[in-house]
């Protein structure tokens, strides 16, 4: 699987195979969209605004596992200079980020008609915004500093710190007093989300997950070809 | 296992975390008044550097049969089981305002039973069911 990531392995990647996720994408997209708009049911309090958590929930799930795979892979970069690291980072890096401007703004939008406030500096809500900042700042730093070898220590700084940002994401609403909920899923105890609201959540989850992949896919394929154009420049300037 | 360049690496990557993450913490714990979003009664009724006229939230539960409409004045107790305060408010209340559901309150202490409101905001928990569930819930529970 991960053999598959190589260089010389994933420019083989044919476009079929990009077309046959996209197939796959629009299936289950249609089936979370019609679960999770028509047939699931309206929440006993909240009524249909608990529609947009299809949205915003499987948003934010993502944001922060992209997020924790640019940490991760920051820390092997800066390890073990393994060349390929710092692109995969740089190939999902612009994934996540627009996910998480996706949870923002549908929180907000879901904040209005629950809470009562479009925004809330609460500590769920502020690590979300800080989260949004370290995927502006990573994608930035290799968008303004021309130098690879300096972008690359400088970005996997951003990496590494902002990855002590996720547990405070995470946890922030056990920690402290919020007014976002604490969260209905979790690993240790049953979801307390009835199974007709989880099953399209996570069908929308899948969904979304699949569509980050395909995107991944072209951009990291973008970047390997970029890499070996700029080798082939490199090498016609010495004779 | 690893190689000599790669060992003084990793050891630096880890103290450089450890000494980062410590550094987080301290700064986490020293802002927690701020970073806490409300006060329970409970807090409110320990703590001894209450500003009376400083603007706070205070959260927990709207206590049943507790909200009293009086025109366009609202009073009602937010309770968290332990300690109660009564909130005094003028204003619309937000639709998920509901008494035995979550609620915070931003305004001033009177003194540390008696808050004046000039916002509420409805705080909803992490069930999420439809309506019949819910009904055949509380079916069960009587």
């Amino acid at each position: 699987m991960l053999k598959n990531l190589f260089p010389n392995k994933i420019l083989l990647l044919k476009n079929n195979t990009i077309n046959n996720l996209i197939i796959l994408l629009i299936v289950v997209l249609a089936t979370g969209i019609i679960y999770s708009l028509l047939l699931s049911p309206p929440d006993y309090i909240q009524g249909d605004s608990v529609r947009i958590m299809y949205v915003h929930v499987p948003s934010s799930f993502i944001a922060l596992g992209c997020f924790g795979f640019i940490g991760l892979a920051s820390i092997c970069n800066l390890i073990f200079k393994i060349k390929i690291m710092p692109l995969l980072a740089k190939s999902i890096a612009p994934i996540g980020c627009i996910f998480s401007l996706i949870s923002i703004v549908t929180g907000s939008l879901w904040g209005k008609p629950t809470w009562g406030v479009w925004w809330a500096w609460d500590a769920r809500l502020t690590s979300m915004v800080i989260l949004l900042l370290f995927y502006l700042g990573y994608i930035l730093t290799w968008r303004f500093i021309y130098d690879f070898e300096k972008a690359n220590k400088i970005s996997s700084i951003i990496g590494i710190v902002g990855l002590f940002n996720l547990p405070v994401i995470k946890y922030s609403v056990n920690w402290w007093n919020t007014l976002h909920q604490p969260s209905s899923i979790s690993l240790t105890s049953a979801p307390t989300i009835h199974y007709s609201m989880l099953i399209p959540l996570m069908t929308m989850f899948f969904a979304m997950a699949i569509y980050s992949l395909i995107i991944f896919l072209m951009r990291y394929k973008t970047e390997i070809m970029k890499l070996k154009v700029d080798k082939k420049n490199k090498n016609n300037l010495k004779y | 296992m690893f190689s000599k360049k790669i060992k003084p690496r990793i050891f630096l990557l880890l103290f450089l975390s450890l000494v980062f993450a410590i550094i987080i913490l301290l700064i986490l714990k020293s802002l927690e008044n701020n970073v806490v979003y409300f006060f329970s009664p409970t807090e409110i009724n320990e703590k001894t550097d209450i500003s009376f006229n400083k603007k706070i939230r205070i959260g927990g539960l709207v206590k049943m049969n507790s909200v009293k409409k009086n025109e366009q004045i609202i009073n009602f107790i937010i309770t968290d089981l332990k300690n109660e305060i009564i909130v005094s408010y003028n204003g619309l209340v937000p639709n998920l305002f509901s008494e035995g559901k979550g609620v915070v309150a931003e305004g001033k202490l009177k003194d540390k039973k008696y808050f004046i409101a000039n916002k509420i905001l409805a705080k909803h928990d992490e069930n999420y069911m439809p309506p019949e569930v819910s009904e055949a819930l509380e079916k069960k529970d009587n």
